[in-house]
Formats: structure tokens, C-alpha cells, sequence
């Protein structure tokens, strides 16, 4: 079985009128399902208001669904007294790094879940060094968080996630208010701890080029998945995406158009490197 | 300008003070304002001049940092000192406007040692939190207060929102900040008319910071949530407070110039 589970994941807001009264509800989650395997990369997509951090909060605890079930390492989301069991198996990072940081010197950020959990001392301090120099912060550990940047801000988000000993870890929309550089910080910090760490990653963006390296993608759309499969098998379907309100990376759609125009390209390419051979292949088949 | 208030804020050094446990950081603050109000003549303000310069150069705080943090509260200072200035009864020194306000020798005398006890008040406390992370800061007083727990005092829940809080000033003040430069690109006017004017002009600025602050809690509350914080039962310790040989030999010293200050301020 996968480390988290959803059968037909229902969630419903209630919509109340400014006396409080109900006035009726939305479906923000709409029968999701799906199985992610311990030690894949998972990315979910989806526009604003498709329901993905919503889906996302179900994974954690933080929401209990409607209708449906969700399993964390084998454990019942909505059973009170596995709650602190689940959050322990399943980090979550957010999407502000400065409404998610408690201390206010890195390493006593870091050390918070830890002190939550009730680890020894000792090993806190263990913990802490070795989550940090997984993020590559190590040498910020003595700094005032209101002084970083957001992308350090953000590893440190995922360094406090780390420090708990996660089997998985949620991050919703990490990269959502980083600039570029911050962005690709982060996301070379969480790839680095899916490939090295083996740490399921569950990573839930709208940006396209996070999710080029996933093991596989859902897209979601008005709370339910729309598509799932590979990015190349995503990518493959431009159309679609565009229908779903999503932009494709610039190298997937250039490659999109030329083929459009008869130009013999495969389907879903993901890189410029991919792109630069497929086209040095087609000049030597003409020569 | 709002950034400049560095009451609350600590500064990153590594020092005596700063490896000092809270607990006795927090004895010294406290001790140091009690003195204060022993003092009647100027020796007593002398002992703890000297006292706090040398606490500050222990500290490694660069004075020019402390002295900014004082500029937000000049103003409160100002209105004490006139209102002591010309409101104390006795001998007369001089006389303005045919002798409706005067200035008193005791209201000259009074107005001086209330805005040295002010401005000591503020430098001392300040060191206390220059020096000591909030998280650090907390756990003093939670150990400190740990006895009122059998009165079932929720001494940790306290403890844990003071930290919070102290760690929100800077975000909020830099918010406050943003949006004071939003509402003044659109031609909102903070800085003309008089007090009541400019007061109400405030309104529009608490208004959006308020809903932001709360917003914040909720998504730190979250936070901290999916971080499993339940309260401070089964917590344990990444800094565990432990009294040192300079804890000792701080708590001896704070003794010293306590008795030494009070007997000298009251000669």
C-alpha cells in the first residue's frame, strides 16, 4: 500500500451569508483518488481555486475530508488520537515562509517539531545540524530569519519539516513568492532530498518547471483530478492544458508549434537539451 | 522611520551577555528597574549609568543601535518631562507669561530624574531582549514562572504568545510600513493637519493591518500545527536552561549593585 492514500475525497466549504446563516456550499474537493508509493515525487497541478491546496491539507491532518477517506502511512486521517502519528509521517511546508517560521534564529526554527515531538536534547541538536546541511543552510544556522531571503527563508521551512523525520513531505506551492533564483533553490533542495534521502515528495505548484523532473503529475481542476500520468505524457497534451488555464514551459510549446507546422518532433519535450538533440537528429536525417 | 523602533528586537552577536541564562537576564532587568525608583539624588543614577555602560559594553549591542530604539519614544518622554517641569509645586525659579506658568527648583530637579529613570527604564529593558532570542526569552520565563503552574496558570500558552508576538513586530511594522506607501501613492495625506486629523487619517492603516495580522496568526497557527506544537506538555528542551559559573557570578554581581545602588541613591 502507498504511503498516502485517497479513495473519493470529498471536501465541502459551507457558504454563510454576513448573519452566518448557510446559504449553501462549494465543493473545493470533488471525488479525488489516488496512491502515491513511498519514495516517489509527485507533483500536482492546477490553477487558482482548482482545489489543490485543499487536496493538499488532507495529506497532513489539517483538513478531514467531507465524504472519502485518507490513509497516511496506513493510518486514518480522521482518527484523533493518530493525528500527531500522521503530522510526524507527513511534513507540510507552505506557501509564506515568514507565516511558518517560529524562531527567531534558524536553528531554533529548525528545532521546534523536534521539541514538539519530545526528542532528547542530544539528538535535536544532531537533527538540526543534519537537516540544515541537507538544505544547504548550514551556515546560516546562527542568523535571524527576518534577514534571509525567500528562498533560504523557504529552506529553512523545509529543513524544520526535515528535522521531524518525515517519510513524506507536503509542499504547498513552496516557490508561490520567490523570485526565479529562489525558486530554483528550492526546488534543487527537494530534489535533492527525493533522490538522496529517499523522501517522498508531494509537490503542489503552477509552475510548470518544477514539475519536469516528477514521477508523476495530477492536474486538477475544479476539485477532481483532470489528468494524471508522467509530465511527458502531460506535456504531450497541450491542448488540454490550455484548456485547463495552464501555461506550458516555452520549450514544450516551441516544440508543440514546429510540430503543428509539419515539423517531425515526438510528443512532450521537457528540455531545451531535449529539444537542441531532437533538432540536430532532424539535420542529419536531411543531410 | 518605523523600523528604526528596536525595543523587542534582538541583535545578533555572540557575548557574555548574549550566553547569559534568561532567567537571570530576566532577575537583572527587573531588579535593575526596581532600583530605579529608590534613588533620590543623583549617586543612585551615577551607580546605574555606570552600571549599564558597562552591561552594554559587555554586550557588544553598538550604543548608536540602543540610542535609535530611543528616538520612538521621545515623544512620551517630552510630555512627562514638561508636565513635571511646570506642574511641581515649590521654590520658584522662573517666572513666564506674569506668572501663570513657572518653573520650580523641585519640578526642574523632578523633571530631569524622571527623564533619566525613562530613559534607563527603556535602555535596560531593551538590553534584556537585544540580548536574548525570543524563543530563549520564553523559556526563562517559563521557568521562572513554573511554580504559579499549580494555580493552574497557563505560564507555557503565556510564555509561547509573548515569544510570538515579539517575533511579529518587525514583520508587522514592515507591513504597517507598506501599506502607510500604498495609501500614501494614492494621495493619502499622514503628515498635515492637527492631532485629530491626523489621528483619523491612522484609521485606514489599522484597518487592512489588523485583518493581515490576523490572517498571519491563522496561517502560523497552522504552521505550527502541522509542525505537531500541542501545548507544553511532552515538550522537551533544544537549549535546556542550565546555570553556568557566569550565571553565578552574574546573579553576585546584580546583587552587589543592587544594595550598592539603593544605599548610594539614598544617602
Amino acid at each position: 500500500m502507498g504511503i498516502i492514500r485517497a479513495l473519493d475525497v470529498v471536501y465541502e466549504y459551507l457558504k454563510r451569508d454576513d448573519d452566518g446563516n448557510v446559504t449553501g456550499s462549494i465543493r473545493a474537493v470533488d471525488g479525488v483518488s489516488l496512491d502515491v508509493a513511498p519514495g516517489d515525487f509527485i507533483a500536482i497541478l492546477g490553477h487558482n481555486g482548482s482545489g489543490k491546496s485543499t487536496l493538499a491539507k488532507h495529506m497532513n491532518a489539517i483538513l478531514t475530508p467531507t465524504e472519502g477517506c485518507v490513509w497516511v502511512d496506513g493510518k486514518d486521517t480522521r482518527s484523533e488520537e493518530e493525528v500527531w502519528d500522521i503530522r510526524r509521517s507527513a511534513g507540510m511546508v507552505f506557501q509564506n515562509p515568514d507565516n511558518q517560521i517560529i524562531g527567531q534564529v534558524v536553528e531554533e526554527d529548525v528545532g521546534f517539531g523536534p521539541e514538539n515531538m519530545g526528542v532528547p536534547t542530544k539528538e535535536i541538536w544532531e537533527r538540526v545540524e543534519e537537516s540544515l546541511k541537507a538544505v544547504g543552510i548550514y551556515e546560516l544556522r546562527k542568523a535571524s530569519p527576518n534577514k534571509l531571503s525567500g528562498g533560504q527563508k523557504q529552506r529553512v521551512s523545509i529543513a524544520g519539516v526535515l528535522a521531524m523525520h518525515p517519510k513524506c513531505i507536503v509542499l504547498d506551492e513552496p516557490t508561490a513568492m520567490l523570485d526565479p533564483n529562489g525558486r530554483k533553490e528550492v526546488i534543487r533542495a527537494v530534489r535533492a532530498l527525493n533522490d538522496v534521502e529517499g523522501i517522498t515528495i508531494i509537490l503542489i505548484t503552477h509552475y510548470m518547471e518544477e514539475i519536469v523532473h516528477a514521477d508523476k503529475v495530477f492536474v486538477m481542476d475544479h476539485g477532481e483530478i483532470a489528468m494524471q500520468g508522467t509530465p511527458r505524457e502531460i506535456f504531450s497534451q497541450v491542448e488540454k492544458l490550455k484548456e485547463l488555464r495552464l501555461d506550458v514551459p516555452q520549450v514544450t510549446l516551441l516544440a508543440y508549434e514546429l510540430q503543428q507546422r509539419g515539423v517531425a518532433l515526438p510528443d512532450g519535450i521537457l528540455t531545451i537539451e531535449e529539444l537542441v538533440e531532437e533538432i540536430g537528429r532532424l539535420k542529419e536525417c536531411q543531410s | 522611520m518605523l523600523r528604526d523602533i528596536t525595543i523587542g528586537q534582538y541583535y545578533q552577536t555572540d557575548s557574555v551577555i548574549h550566553r547569559l541564562d534568561p532567567r537571570v537576564k530576566l532577575a537583572g532587568t527587573l531588579l535593575f528597574i526596581v532600583s530605579l525608583f529608590f534613588f533620590q539624588n543623583i549617586g543612585g543614577y551615577l551607580a546605574a549609568a555606570l552600571f549599564l555602560a558597562l552591561v552594554i559594553r559587555l554586550s557588544k549591542v553598538p550604543f548608536r543601535y540602543i540610542v535609535r530604539g530611543m528616538r520612538a519614544i521621545l515623544f512620551v518622554l517630552l510630555i512627562t518631562v514638561t508636565f513635571n517641569l511646570f506642574l511641581t509645586p515649590g521654590r520658584t525659579l522662573v517666572e513666564l507669561f506674569g506668572g501663570h506658568v513657572r518653573i520650580t527648583y523641585e519640578g526642574l530637579k523632578m523633571a530631569f530624574f524622571i527623564a533619566l529613570r525613562l530613559a534607563f527604564l527603556i535602555v535596560g529593558s531593551s538590553i534584556m531582549t537585544l540580548t536574548t532570542t525570543p524563543n530563549h526569552l520564553t523559556d526563562g520565563l517559563e521557568r521562572a514562572l513554573r511554580p504559579l503552574k499549580v494555580f493552574k496558570a497557563p505560564v507555557h500558552e503565556v510564555a509561547m504568545m509573548m515569544s510570538i508576538a515579539l517575533r511579529f513586530i518587525p514583520l508587522l511594522l514592515e507591513e504597517t510600513d507598506k501599506i502607510m506607501k500604498a495609501q500614501m501613492a494614492r494621495g493619502a495625506d499622514f503628515e498635515s493637519g492637527n492631532l485629530i486629523q491626523r489621528a483619523k487619517a491612522m484609521v485606514p492603516i489599522l484597518v487592512p493591518l489588523f485583518i493581515c495580522a490576523f490572517r498571519r496568526a491563522a496561517d502560523l497557527a497552522m504552521a505550527m500545527e502541522a509542525r505537531c506544537y500541542r501545548g507544553g506538555e511532552g515538550r522537551t528542551k533544544m537549549k535546556p536552561l542550565v546555570y553556568g559559573r557566569a550565571d553565578y557570578l552574574a546573579y553576585f554581581l546584580l546583587a552587589v549593585y543592587t544594595v550598592g545602588s539603593i544605599f548610594i541613591g539614598r544617602l
